[in-house]
């Protein structure tokens, strides 16, 4: 039945497109015939969004003046990514993560990583008990929904790339089994721009697991004051309610997952990705990954927004986010910084 | 009206950033540094430091000169120039003067204006080269500096990027307007001569043949390995002894130097009368400027290219001296007669010599008229004696030398019976002497014989090394008749060129020798690419462009239908690119269309939508900017956002379509001011 559809839609093409774009229509005809979820389809934009609403009015009580960012990395889990925040010390990292932990009603550990820590420290180990002659496995605190990994760049890269390829497959293999992390899992992981002695800067391959990463940054003038004045953010952090059930949180992220994208959309992504490959200001361009790392966190972004759709609007809100760690400007080989991202979207006509 | 326009305050020109200088820089040396080979060296010196001042003062952060020390900067140097030339207008002046400018200006730069003014300079200066030289490595170096200026340009507008991504750009635009460059040259109304007037002594220094021959006059040519002129034969090609090239013949001596007879200052010269004897060939050649007159036919010519005059004596003139490389087509026969019936008057000045000198060569000549008159044979006696000459010359032990010995005041007897040695002005001299003095009517002629083919173009190459002289006597019923007696001496002179007549260790230019291969072969490679250059390009004038014009259906071209051609031709090229990009942004979507109306009518009331602006920022903006204007944008740009990235089909989206099409509808009109 599609197929009879694809192809009269096919031939009535009366007037003249260039055969990609007919085909670029068909394919959008064939996407739309499929069935959609069921809740997608049950539920209006704005009850699906009531939680997550909650979520994001809960965690501004917390952490003041950080809207943006609050909601960057609620976009991030939504949409099964891991969150890297680039800061220093003291700005809020913990809070934000333990923040979200709590609010989603998630578990929560936290790795201060060192240049001496190895692999079974962030995985956990296997010991013999002696009265059953066997060896028993103690998880590492990776098993836990949401990890902070606090300052990634100090442990060496054999430690990196245990918590990297832990944070890709979604599972750890000890001692020869596989156990599955705990879902929903969602890596929180920190670093310290400033201190450069002794780290173990991460590889561009490893950066790329990474959905989104983010700068806190100091608080502005009105927030801060209110810091100061509200006493320790911690204690508040203890009183906190979860505004959601785990159970709640996958049909969220479904949602998240299914919200449309229109062709015009897809053309406006691939302008922006095409710009960064042609772009003299960049080594490399984005990959195919990224475009779909890109397109993932604007449809959460999207949904965190109450929209069934994306606009290019929320593609612009992501894009830093999701593209600064995966460029390196040409010029000094350094990661591309907000504002050259900010030219970039500049140079894209939305079509 | 424009003293309202100037009430208005012109927006600051934009800084200049620190890394575009070296880039002006670069522009200013690539632009005025070729110039030095013809400025004086004072002004070259002047340039040099200006820009290595503004070098050290961009190095070391430096501030720049103050305004009186620019002031009187640029007071000197025009003192100096005027000083120089005695004017500020010509050519050498004017390029000295832009020069001057091109190195000043950097010193007063205060933002991007004054840095475009440099680039434009730069582009004008560029102009200027071809003054000077046309040649291909002008061309090559003018198209490397033109990206260069490019480059400039786009690295002031466009901020700091990679170089290479800079000059990409600069190719890229440059080969963008290859087309209309194309369509210009073809196009454009040729005018005939040059547009600017170059001062008279441009024309000094010109190599060529002159009008008098005086012992070592052909010496100094044949040393030089420059061409003289280049021939395409149309079909067939005559045998390399038979190419004679005509120039000036000589017939006054005075004991020392032969001269061309003054005509007779009244009453029209009679002119020649060549008979065809057989074949006729077909050629066009390209002479290189000279200076002279002399076109320097294939002897004997019975066409003759336009403009063109034979003289009394077979040489072909031109009306004016050729100042430029100049191409001529002839018809020449071969074999001819060339006058047999002549006049007494040329006979008699065929036959003056001045009295006294040369005894024994006189004493020569009469013998043999004695004996061959006493002689009576099928031959006439003339010719009889010219062949005693030749065989005198033939088995007798004379020399082919380039490097001969000094001749004293007898110079034909010291020649023919002391020293012998000499090259073809010696022996045609000589046999014209013995000629004379014998009672038979002769004369010297200078020219070219030989030539080479190249054979990577087919052009045969005549060069100032085959400069030649020899001679012509005339006899009853044949009439002038060519004798080499330099073909008598060393045959392969005629037959090989000069290369194989001279003994082991004369001095020739590296590039006559016969045994360099691969030079020769390079030789050849790069004087076809010159040639085809000045065929195709630089001789391009009104005849070429009537010719090609013609042969790909202009009929009669005249400069009306030639420039409404052009603007026509420009007109559709610029169309095709416009319509191409309207293509390109075309839509079939209605609520694009309606979108894109809708934000034209915002355009109109001072909001432009960035192209990289999203509709539902768009509309936040406009609130801020535009309050009234903020409420029916919004929804207009929900409706847009639902019907291009939102779900549902046409049908479904029909109302929002409906909605978007009523917010173009109750848009304020235009006159209304804004709240």
């Amino acid at each position: 039945m599609n197929a009879v559809l694809v192809t009269l839609a096919f031939l009535s093409f009366e007037y003249p497109v260039n055969r990609a774009r007919k085909q670029r229509i068909c394919l959008y005809l064939i996407i739309v015939q499929l069935p959609l979820p069921p809740q997608a389809i049950a539920m209006p934009p704005s009850a699906q969004r009531a939680p997550v609403a909650a979520v994001l009015a809960a965690a501004n009580q917390v952490i003041l003046g950080k809207d943006a960012q609050i909601r960057l990395a609620l976009t991030c889990l939504l949409a099964h990514g891991h969150l890297l925040i680039e800061d220093l010390p003291g700005v809020g990292k913990t809070t934000l993560a333990q923040t979200l932990a709590r609010l989603l009603g998630l578990q929560f550990s936290r790795i201060q990583f060192t240049s001496d820590m190895l692999p079974a420290d962030i995985i956990g180990v296997s010991i013999f008990e002696r009265e059953r002659s066997r060896f028993k496995f103690l998880p590492g605190p990776i098993f836990s929904q949401v990890v902070l990994a606090d300052e990634i760049n100090r442990a060496t890269p054999k430690t990196q790339s245990a918590l990297l390829e832990a944070m890709e497959e979604r599972q750890v293999t000890a001692e020869g089994e596989t156990r599955p992390l705990p879902d929903p899992f969602f890596v929180i992981a920190t670093q310290n721009p400033s201190q450069q002695i002794g780290t173990f800067a991460l590889p561009e391959s490893q950066l790329d697991r990474f959905l989104v990463r983010v700068e806190l940054g100091y608080p502005d003038r009105a927030a801060e004051r209110a810091l100061l004045e509200g006493g320790g953010r911690r204690e508040q952090l203890e009183t906190l309610a979860a505004c959601l059930s785990p159970e709640q949180l996958a049909p969220l992220q479904r949602q998240a997952a299914a919200v449309h994208t229109s062709p015009a959309l897809l053309d406006y992504v691939q302008a922006l990705i095409e710009a960064t490959r042609g772009s003299p200001h960049f080594v490399h361009g984005l990959s195919p990954r990224a475009a779909l790392s890109l397109l993932a966190a604007a449809r959460a972004w999207a949904f965190v927004d109450g929209r069934d759709m994306v606009l290019p609007e929320d593609v612009q809100a992501v894009l830093p986010g999701v593209a600064c760690h995966r460029l390196r400007l040409a010029r000094s080989g350094a990661q591309a910084r907000l504002e050259d991202v900010a030219a970039l979207i500049h140079a894209v006509a939305v079509p | 009206m424009f003293a309202k326009r100037a009430s208005f305050p012109s927006p600051p020109s934009p800084a200049l950033e620190r890394g575009a200088l070296p880039w002006l820089l670069a522009t200013a040396l690539a632009t005025a540094g070729p110039h030095a080979g013809h400025l004086p060296p004072w002004l070259s010196l002047v340039v040099a430091v200006l820009l290595f001042w503004r070098f050290r003062i961009w190095r070391t952060n430096g501030r720049l000169p103050a305004r009186w020390l620019l002031v009187l900067l640029v007071a000197a140097g025009v003192a100096g120039i005027v000083a120089q030339f005695h004017t500020l207008f010509g050519r050498d002046a004017g390029v000295a003067l832009l020069v001057f400018f091109v190195a000043l200006k950097p010193m007063e730069m205060r933002g991007r204006r004054d840095a475009l003014v440099v680039v434009m300079l730069g582009y004008f200066l560029l102009l200027t080269h071809y003054f000077f030289s046309q040649s291909i490595p002008t061309g090559i170096w003018l198209l490397v500096s033109a990206t260069l200026l490019t480059a400039a340009l786009i690295r002031l507008h466009g901020g700091n990027q990679p170089v290479g991504a800079t000059f990409r750009t600069a190719a890229l635009l440059l080969a963008q307007a290859l087309p209309f460059m194309l369509i210009l040259y073809v196009l454009f109304p040729r005018i005939s001569g040059p547009l600017w007037g170059l001062p008279q002594d441009a024309y000094s220094g010109l190599n060529g043949l002159s009008d008098t021959m005086a012992p070592g006059s052909l010496n100094r040519l044949i040393q030089s390995s420059e061409i003289a002129f280049r021939v395409q034969f149309s079909d067939r090609i005559p045998e390399k002894p038979a190419l004679y090239w005509r120039g000036p013949v000589l017939d006054d001596y005075d004991g020392l130097t032969w001269r061309a007879r003054v005509p007779p200052p009244h009453g029209q010269p009679a002119k020649p009368v060549i008979e065809a004897g057989g074949k006729t060939y077909d050629y066009v050649s390209t002479l290189e400027a000279s200076n002279q007159r002399w076109l320097l036919a294939l002897d004997a010519p019975i066409k003759l290219p336009p403009d063109s005059e034979l003289s009394p004596s077979a040489e072909v003139l031109a009306r004016q001296p050729l100042r430029a490389r100049t191409r001529v087509a002839f018809t020449s026969t071969l074999p001819y007669r060339l006058n047999r019936v002549e006049s007494p008057l040329a006979l008699q000045q065929a036959l003056s010599l001045p009295a006294q000198i040369n005894p024994r060569a006189r004493a020569l000549a009469t013998a043999w008229r004695v004996e061959w008159n006493s002689k009576p044979s099928q031959q006439g006696a003339d010719e009889r004696i010219a062949q005693a000459a030749l065989a005198m010359f033939r088995k007798e032990a004379f020399y082919y030398t380039l490097r001969p010995p000094l001749l004293g005041e007898q110079a034909m007897d010291e020649f023919l019976f002391d020293t012998r040695r000499g090259f073809c002005e010696h022996y045609a001299s000589a046999f014209v002497f013995l000629m004379r003095a014998a009672g038979v009517p002769a004369r010297v002629v200078t020219g070219y014989q030989g030539g080479e083919l190249n054979p990577v173009d087919g052009y045969l190459v005549v060069r100032q090394s085959d400069a030649h002289a020899w001679a012509e006597i005339w006899l009853a019923e044949q009439g002038w008749v060519r004798i080499d007696p330099t073909g008598a001496v060393a045959p392969s002179r005629v037959e090989q060129g000069i290369a194989a007549a001279l003994p082991e260790g004369e001095p020739l230019p590296l590039l006559l020798r016969l045994d360099a291969g691969w030079l020769r072969q390079m030789r050849n490679r790069w004087e076809a690419a010159n040639n085809a250059w000045n065929q195709w390009v630089i001789a391009y004038n009104p005849q070429r462009q009537r010719e090609l014009l013609s042969r790909i259906g202009f009929k009669e071209p005249d400069w009306q239908s030639m420039v409404a051609t052009l603007t026509v031709l420009c007109g559709v090229a610029l169309l095709l690119v416009t319509a191409w990009t309207l293509y390109q942004r075309r839509t079939d979507d209605p609520a694009l269309r309606a979108w894109q109306r809708y934000c034209a009518q915002l355009r109109r009331r001072g909001i432009r939508l960035a192209p990289w602006e999203g509709p539902l920022e768009f509309a936040a903006r406009v609130g801020r900017e535009r309050p009234d204007l903020g409420e029916l944008t919004a929804e207009a740009a929900r409706c847009y956002a639902d019907l291009r990235y939102g779900q549902g089909g046409a049908t479904q989206l029909q109302p929002q379509l409906r909605r978007l099409q009523e917010c173009l509808r109750r848009l304020p009109p235009l006159w209304r001011k804004p709240v």
